[in-house]
């Protein structure tokens, strides 16, 4: 098990300069170079631009200052649109919204979604377990993308209960972490349906029955302990679509998390803000999955690695 | 395929007759009895044939715009507004399906042809061949989908813009080919490169199965080539299933598509896609809602549509139901 522990944590390394090579690669391939603008500069003053920003070293060079100084000094690097603000800057004054959003949306999944999923499990077939399948069905197929807008229609212009954007106190965090959350809670839902279903089937729950157990702490004490393995394994793609999906939604409602600063760095052609802030979300996503591959050597006692 | 034996009800004659029946014609029976599934497959059908038909069907052109008219809500002229150039919603969004739909397939088809190629010959040539280019599969799992497609459409854009400098044959190549296809090309390319590898390891581990079956013993000791054993007598055995389980991923290139155009790296514009409308709707959200609200609610009626059907097969498909 520590070997297989070892191996997976080892195995991030190669994925992390992969995704750091590749990412670099790209975007040092764009043609014109970073501070090229519609007026020629006199090209001594190129000269000390690129002098100053190390782009005239071999790119195999610059590769490697950039890694060294994420290695030394977690040092993202200078953005090209301001000569004051660092990546780093960028990333301190917006990834705190970013991040409290993503972890009120996965709150609000595993909150509502596991409690969905076992009402709908301990009643299958009913009208409950049809009605919240339904529901789950259609917050899997309904993106942020046009879950958001429909919502801000609905609560922020036609009943005017809630501010339309932007985030101020808790009652604009509602609409975005509702619509963050949505497919990921119907998501979890579904998955803990199916799992306890397949769960309560089994000889040990027949034998706790036996035994005399009531049936709420056979539910609790028993059957969600096994049934919850696969819902955890699932959160860590869920991470991934979080941290995606904090793009659309705070672009949606004006949030000034880093997802909406990504994208106009996009439109802004500001390179190494992309490359910084993709650099962070892989990061983000990748060791979320770590985390959630080990622990689950450590929920599932029934499955050895080697 | 494994065939099923099914007995079929009396013929005509009163005497009993034995038909063979495949699996598939099951699959097809079962998901027939699914109303979901068939529900979404009609609202499929019909917005394939608008996306076809969208020259015919549409009032107006995509691109058509009608300066006097900008912002008109909802109305008998143009029944779902215009938008902030006077454009006709409701034209946009059918040649929007287009851009969906095409997306959706062509989409499928690249990641089913490169996750093909790369399975077989990963499970054919064996050995280190194999785990080399399986490890390479791990490495793109690693690497969050979406990110990658962004960092691949920045690449692009950037390279083929017109306003770029430089030109070398290749790049201006890609531009008009690019140019010819609406602006999808690299959309393609980009679901493509981050797409495939799912397929590739389904197709791995199938045909390191089949490749030891006596029939393909059989093929090789009659001297037939490898060429010849894959397309031949590989490739038609898995193929279906790997098809079946390729369409279940059109829902997801879809959104890609809409993804992209929204935060600005998809479609270039007038081209419409349900995305880019989004986009353009949020923007002036309160004092024209219909902007937003059409083009949401067609992107959730497709996409709907899709997953029931994606449901529906999976049951039918799904041996253990049986």
């Amino acid at each position: 098990m520590q070997a297989y522990i070892l191996r997976r944590v080892l195995w991030v390394i190669p994925l992390l300069l992969g995704v750091s090579l590749i990412t670099f690669l790209l975007m040092h391939a764009v043609p014109g170079g970073p501070f090229s603008r519609e007026k020629q500069l006199p090209p001594r003053v190129v000269e000390n631009i690129n002098a100053k920003y190390h782009l005239d070293d071999p790119i195999w060079k610059q590769y490697g200052n950039y890694v060294w100084g994420i290695v030394s000094r977690l040092d993202l690097g200078p953005s090209y649109s301001s000569t004051t603000v660092s990546v780093n800057d960028i990333i301190r004054r917006h990834l705190p919204i970013s991040a409290q959003l993503g972890a009120m949306a996965l709150g609000l999944a595993i909150a509502v979604g596991v409690p969905l999923g076992v009402i709908s499990a301990l009643r299958q077939n009913t009208l409950v377990d049809y009605s919240s399948m339904f529901v789950a069905v259609l917050g899997v197929s309904i993106p942020s993308l046009a879950l958001g807008p429909l919502l801000v229609w609905l609560f922020g212009l036609k009943l005017d209960l809630l501010p339309v954007a932007l985030w101020g106190g808790p009652n604009h965090w509602l609409l975005p972490t509702v619509t963050l959350a949505a497919g990921s809670t119907a998501l979890i839902a579904r998955l803990t349906r199916a799992s306890l279903l397949q769960v309560v089937r089994e000889d040990y729950i027949r034998t706790a029955r036996a035994k005399g157990i009531a049936e709420s702490w056979i539910i609790i004490r028993h059957a969600m302990r096994n049934a919850l393995i696969p819902v955890v394994t699932v959160i860590g793609p869920l991470f991934a679509n979080l941290v995606t999906g904090t793009l659309v939604v705070e672009k949606i409602f004006a949030i000034p998390g880093l997802g909406k600063f990504f994208v106009d760095s996009i439109t802004a052609r500001d390179y190494p803000v992309i490359m910084g802030t993709v650099l962070l979300f892989a990061t983000v996503i990748i060791v979320a999955n770590l985390i959630v591959d080990i622990a689950y050597v450590f929920l599932d006692p029934r499955i050895k690695y080697t | 395929m494994k065939r099923t034996e099914a007995r079929a009800p009396t013929s005509t004659f009163g005497e009993p007759t034995i038909r063979q029946r495949s699996e598939w014609e099951e699959a097809f029976r079962r998901l027939r009895r699914n109303k979901a599934a068939m529900l979404g497959l009609a609202v499929i059908v019909t917005l394939a044939v608008l996306a076809i038909a969208a020259p015919l069907v549409a009032p107006f052109h995509f691109a058509d715009d009608h300066l006097e008219d900008n912002f008109t809500g909802p109305g008998s002229k143009y029944l779902l507004g215009t938008d902030f150039l006077g454009r006709d919603v409701l034209s946009r969004l059918i040649y929007g399906t287009r851009v969906s739909l095409t997306i959706g397939v062509a989409g499928a088809t690249m990641a089913t042809i490169i996750g093909v190629t790369w399975g077989t010959i990963a499970a054919y040539r064996g050995g280190f061949t194999d785990s080399v280019m399986m490890r390479f599969v791990d490495l793109m799992y690693g690497f969050p989908t979406l990110l990658l497609i962004i960092l691949i459409m920045v690449f692009f854009r950037a390279n083929v813009d017109p306003s770029s400098e430089g030109s070398f044959s290749l790049r201006e190549t890609l531009r008009s080919l690019d140019l010819a296809l609406g602006s999808l090309l690299f959309i393609f390319i980009g679901i493509a490169i981050t797409s495939w590898m799912t397929t590739a390891r389904l197709v791995r581990g199938l045909v390191l199965s089949l490749k030891e079956q006596e029939f393909v013993n059989a093929a090789r000791a009659l001297g037939a080539s490898d060429r010849r054993i894959i397309l031949r007598h590989l490739l038609p055995n898995f193929l279906g299933p790997v098809i079946v389980a390729e369409t279940l991923n059109i829902p997801t290139y879809i959104l890609f598509e809409a993804f992209l155009s929204f935060i600005g790296l998809g479609v270039n514009p007038p081209v419409p896609s349900w995305g880019a409308m989004i986009n353009e709707g949020v923007q002036a959200m309160r004092s024209s809602p219909h902007l937003v609200l059409f083009p949401s609610l067609t992107m959730v009626l497709a996409l709907l549509s899709f997953n029931f059907l994606g449901d529906g097969l999976r049951d039918a498909l799904d041996p253990r139901m049986r």
